[in-house]
């Protein structure tokens, strides 16, 4: 990248996480930007993979994780994509034909020990050409004290990630509320049905591409666009 | 489930049209739909040997604590089998907030679990200080002031619970006394944030507005009045034969089942793990104050019941050590880049920004004014990337999960609302029992429909 407003590569990561391109300084999207700074490009760049020594006991679960895998018989590079270090938050990014594996391995190794499964949110990341959607669990080890976080990433035209409900049943209505709002499909959920829209609601309405909808407010002769319509900042 | 050959008839066999009334064939047999009257009177309906009666208890029922579809498949007074539905009260909080600023995210999460709105306040400005960088930076008095709120909002809700969950169960004193009680704490979130509810109050960077004058001693003359009744409401129920008969032993669930189904909070306590964020993971300072874990080894409705009755002794105990705490300074982050610009005041138009800061903006600075308005209106820019805040709320853990794109707006929210997993052990808790009991067993998860919907 050679993009003066890109930040640096850190030493051994191969590429950043951009998530977009924000443009201009005031990210107003309508009229005029009077700044100065309209021709401005910034590209939007989630933080970088993290490289051993991660520090703390992060590295303690790590080698833990990359004992275990071996010994079911799977490089840890394969099951895990990139480890993620932000803000005292350790996330893996695991491949998703590996999940299962993965999360059983959090409950069940004694050094993890995750016994408990905060449940599985999504975020849309539409500049992500290839892994748009992603499931995000939160994991918490009461015995050890820590947490951590597995992202799952998928792409748009092929949003399935493996159920995890077999090990962890507290996800049985997260997963639920995830294929609701953003259209992921949670293979081998026992009953995979919307839980916050009705039955026959069409779409999925945490998607970036879903509008927010509303209607203009009318107050004292001004009408006030619905909050999507807004100018706004970004 | 077939809709083939759907034939609608009056099942009811009543000249009166019903709408809701009909049956039809499925796959696996013939279906009723009757909205009332008598089983036996029913046309057509079969003999009673091999029928499922399922019954839809909610979303409008008075004792499924808001609007709960209870879905229920009994066999004469027992539950064979319980599903819970719920999305009666879904508000696309978590999708608003993609489309407002930072600050402007506190007055929705405040009306998720309408029930505790200074902790989704205090979860969702956790995470924001968190995502700035700014944890260290938040002022003493604020974070006190915080712990305070957070503690009387503790009280508040446990009393809902007891109000809410004895009139389920047919003890309408209890429900007297504990929303008479909880006014008590509503007085003084009026007085301090100028709101009962919803408020507002806490903001990434402190808190909105400082304690009135007389605030602090207001709050100390209420707590031994507040401890008097809280006394007087335990009395009422913890050795009363009716509420144990109606509460002992019903609505079990082990540490087994609390982990399978990630419950936490009261029921989770009520199983003898010590599991409170409170201690092992403090935030905002819980560190400093000295307060018991309560725990109850039954698993049962009484075990929760008898906990949230001690942890509001235990609150009161935390909201005095917080008074003596309190030491005058900044109730907000210093850095005025992220410091919300204005203080309220009451003025003889009612409450607005106070007269001082109207002056210095309109009259004496530029500056200020620039800054104040692109505050307000644009806010501040959180640095890309995720975090994820988990805090004790009175039912359990509230996470709140933020993802920003280095925007003016949250890129997205989640809230992990307690009561939205909590409401899932209601099968297993209930499978078997008697239809009465399952009214026991949701009380005692004490779901707020707002925070399991958002």
């Amino acid at each position: 990248m050679t993009d003066a407003h890109h930040p640096a590569v850190p030493q051994g990561v191969e590429e950043l996480d951009i998530i977009g391109v924000r443009h201009g300084a005031f990210g107003a999207a309508d009229g005029g930007d009077t700044s100065g700074f309209g021709g401005l490009v910034d590209p939007i760049v989630m933080p970088a993979p993290a490289i051993r020594p991660f520090g703390g006991w992060f590295d303690e679960v790590s080698d833990e994780l990359e004992l275990a895998l071996q010994a079911g018989g799977l490089p840890a590079t394969e099951a895990i994509e990139k480890v993620v270090i932000y803000k005292d938050e350790i996330t893996y990014h695991v491949r998703r034909e590996h999940l299962l594996a993965f999360v059983t391995m959090l409950r069940d190794e004694p050094g993890l020990r995750f016994e408990m499964c905060l449940g599985v949110n999504g975020v849309h990341y539409p500049g992500e050409t290839g892994r748009e959607l992603h499931a995000v669990y939160h994991f918490l080890s009461i015995t050890h004290n820590r947490r951590v976080r597995v992202e799952v990433s998928v792409a748009d035209g092929d949003a399935v990630i493996p159920s995890i409900v077999a090990v962890y049943p507290t996800c049985d209505w997260h997963e639920r509320e995830t294929w609701d709002f953003f259209g992921i499909v949670f293979d081998g959920h026992p009953a995979l049905t919307r839980i916050m829209m009705p039955d026959d609601w069409p779409g999925h309405p945490q998607r970036k591409d879903y509008p927010l909808g509303g209607i203009p407010v009318e107050f004292k002769g001004g009408t006030i666009p619905p909050a999507d319509q807004r100018r706004s900042y970004n | 489930m077939s809709t083939d050959n759907v034939t609608f008839t009056n099942a009811a066999g009543s000249e009166e049209a019903d709408d809701y009334a009909g049956s039809y064939d499925t796959t696996e047999g013939r279906v009723y739909n009757v909205s009332g009257g008598d089983w036996g009177t029913i046309a057509g309906a079969p003999d009673g040997e091999h029928d499922r009666i399922v019954v839809n208890m909610g979303p409008q029922h008075p004792s499924t604590h808001g609007v709960l579809r209870l879905i229920l498949e009994i066999d004469g007074e027992t539950v064979t089998e319980a599903r819970a539905g719920i999305g009666y009260l879904h508000t696309g909080i978590e999708k608003n907030m993609e489309f407002r600023s930072w600050v402007q995210g506190v007055t929705f999460v405040t009306r998720m679990d309408y029930l505790t709105p200074m902790f989704n306040e205090v979860a969702y400005c956790l995470a924001i200080e968190k995502a700035l960088g700014i944890t260290d930076q938040i002022p003493e008095r604020a974070s006190v002031i915080r712990v305070m709120m957070m503690e009387l909002n503790r009280i508040s809700s446990h009393l809902v619970a007891l109000a809410t969950g004895g009139m389920e169960l047919g003890a309408l004193t209890a429900m007297e006394f504990g929303f008479r009680e909880r006014e008590l704490v509503l007085d003084i979130f009026e007085m301090v944030t100028g709101l009962r509810m919803n408020s507002a109050y806490i903001r990434p960077g402190g808190v909105a507005q400082d304690l009135p004058a007389d605030g602090e001693q207001k709050i100390r003359d209420t707590l031994p009045l507040l401890r008097k009744r809280l006394k007087d409401t335990a009395d009422l129920l913890v050795d009363n034969a009716i509420w144990m008969g109606r509460t002992v032993d019903i609505g079990y669930l082990d540490l087994a089942g609390c982990m399978a189904l990630g419950i936490t909070g009261p029921v989770l306590r009520s199983t003898g793990l010590p599991h409170d964020l409170r201690k092992s993971q403090p935030y905002c300072g819980y560190e400093n104050y000295e307060f018991d874990v309560i725990t109850k080894t039954s698993c049962d409705v009484y075990g929760r019941f008898l906990i949230r009755i001690e942890e509001m002794e235990q609150s009161l105990r935390i909201v005095e050590q917080a008074l003596d705490k309190l030491k005058p300074g900044p109730v907000m982050i210093e850095d005025k880049k992220i410091a919300w610009p204005a203080q309220l005041s009451i003025g003889s138009d009612g409450q607005g920004n106070s007269p001082e800061h109207i002056k210095e903006i309109m009259s004496e600075s530029m500056e200020a004014l620039i800054h104040h308005f692109k505050l307000v209106t644009e806010g501040f820019r959180v640095p890309a990337g995720q975090v994820y805040v988990g805090i004790e709320s009175p039912k359990g853990e509230l996470g709140c999960h933020i993802v920003s794109s280095g925007g003016t707006r949250p890129y997205r929210v989640h809230f992990r609302d307690p009561s939205f997993t909590n409401l899932q052990a209601v099968a297993a808790m209930s499978e078997g029992s008697m239809i009465s009991d399952i009214i026991a067993a949701v009380a005692s998860i004490d779901p707020v429909m707002g925070g399991v919907d958002r």
